[in-house]
């Protein structure tokens, strides 16, 4: 067995797991955040993205002592309370999703695309950033739209938030 | 997945003195290739030695006439790094051609030199730029470090710690991805640096990366895309799989090429 500590969603956990214990079991079966999925468990499908460090990375393929001393997001993270991230909030308003598995996959990558670049999308980015994400049902048609609105209220939000 | 040991050492010397103790112990970087091998069960090492805790291995520098980049740098550093984007640009558009972004934040530069799957980039970059791979033993240039598909010239336990890149005249990276797996079906890394012209090919050759000198020779009388015009490499030497037999890969080399030169002298 292995000590792990890391922030989790911004509460500091510790845990003694098997060195083969990975990110995305760890949240899921240890701290029962069961919001990350696991969809293909090779690294392709991106149903399993957190963030560690402010960063994506695809749960699945890292192991939970190799994010020992990191902050970790997840999709439970993300909303404040009862009022959901803008990003959550946009895939709700254009339906930007079926079944749902993908999802939050989905929006972890999307809040890392604007992150990184920004909140100005337009479609050829989004559809090229989402390439390590893949969902069965919706055709990623109201996704992008929905990444694309989200952008949007993203920076809306913390301009709101710096203005106060 | 069978059950490890695992470390998290501190400095290299405390990694190579690890690994020289487990005698079926493994380096861990990213992650992103030995993991799912370790899944499929293709490997069981005894004990993981994660390199992620060493600040020493990542960072990139300009020193000389050179590009050097730490190991540990990930594919999202590299893509990023303003002094990779004003030295050797083609390298940073490597970079960020491989896998997607949540690979690109995890996997290293030094795993994938390391590991020297058929398929991936950073082969071509290293071959086609005539960098030197950097151990904690000694120093290796890249044609002598690439030994074959999956094979380097690294002992049991060695640590690759920097890849030193020449910063070249001209230089660009041309590849036609796998549209599933994204690695390379065929990818052309060609540079000019004086009179030292090179053409290294990934993805497509049989026994991995390689030098294409055919082509080399007829760029070295001129370093334009027409100096390319109709050729390819003899089909012989190509892998087939399911993705693309022989033949078609043999001419995706050429278009890559053609492309490659094409980006690296602005046309
Ligand atoms: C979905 C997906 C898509 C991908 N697409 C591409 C692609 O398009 N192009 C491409 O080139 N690659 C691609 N890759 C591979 C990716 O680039 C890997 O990150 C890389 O091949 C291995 O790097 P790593 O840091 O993850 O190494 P690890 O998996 O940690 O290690 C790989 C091997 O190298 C050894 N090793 C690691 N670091 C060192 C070191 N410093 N010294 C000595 N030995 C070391 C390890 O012991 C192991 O045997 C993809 C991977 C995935 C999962
Ligand atoms: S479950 Fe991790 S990428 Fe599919
Ligand atoms: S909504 Fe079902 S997989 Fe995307």
């Amino acid at each position: 067995m292995a000590s792990v500590t890391m922030t989790v969603n911004g509460k500091s956990v510790t845990a003694d797991v098997d060195p083969r214990t990975l990110l995305a079991q760890f949240v899921r079966e240890h701290l029962r955040l069961t919001g990350t999925h696991v969809g293909c468990d090779t690294s392709q499908c991106g149903a399993c993205v957190v963030h560690v460090d402010g960063k994506a990375v695809k749960a699945c393929t890292m192991l939970a002592v190799q994010a020992d001393g990191c902050e970790v997001l997840t999709i439970e993270g993300l909303a404040n309370g009862a009022e959901l991230h803008p990003m959550q909030a946009a895939f709700r308003e254009h339906h930007g999703l079926q079944c749902g598995y993908c999802t939050p996959g989905m929006i972890m990558t999307a809040v890392d695309m604007v992150n990184r670049l920004g909140s100005d999308l337009d479609e050829a980015t989004i559809r090229h950033e989402l390439e390590g994400n893949i969902c069965r049902c919706t055709g990623y048609h109201n996704i992008v739209r929905a990444v694309e609105t989200g952008a949007k209220a993203m920076t809306e939000g913390g301009a709101r938030q710096a203005a106060e | 997945m069978h059950a490890f040991e695992y470390h998290r050492p501190s400095n290299v010397r405390q990694a190579a003195a690890l690994l020289q103790k487990n005698e079926d112990a493994k380096i861990v970087a990213g992650g992103h290739t030995l993991l799912p091998t370790m899944k499929q069960r293709l490997a069981a090492p005894s004990a993981l030695v994660d390199l992620g805790a060493m600040g020493e291995l990542r960072g990139i520098e300009k020193k000389g006439r050179a590009v050097v980049i730490g190991a540990m740098s990930t594919h999202a550093d590299v893509a990023t790094s303003d002094v990779v984007a004003e030295a050797i640009p083609g390298l940073a558009k490597l970079a960020e051609l491989i896998g997607d972004p949540a690979v690109r934040h995890r996997g290293t530069i030094g795993g994938s030199i390391a590991n020297n799957d058929p398929a991936a980039d950073y082969p071509a970059a290293c071959i086609g730029l005539g960098a030197t791979i950097i151990t904690n033993k000694r120093k290796i240039v890249a044609e002598e470090f690439f030994t074959g598909m999956f094979d380097t010239a690294l002992d049991e336990g060695e640590i690759i710690t920097k890849v030193s890149f020449p910063i070249p005249a001209k230089a660009a990276y041309a590849k036609f991805r796998n549209p599933a797996s994204r690695y390379a079906l065929a990818g052309v890394f060609v540079s000019k640096r004086g009179s030292d012209i090179r053409v290294a090919v990934t993805g497509a050759g049989s026994d991995g990366v390689f030098r294409w000198s055919e082509a080399e020779e007829a760029l070295a009388k001129r370093f334009a895309p027409k100096s390319l015009d109709g050729m390819s490499p003899p089909a012989s030497g190509m892998n087939t799989d399911i993705h693309a037999d022989a033949e078609y890969r043999a001419h995706l080399v050429g278009v890559m090429a053609r492309r490659a030169v094409a980006a690296a002298t602005g046309r």
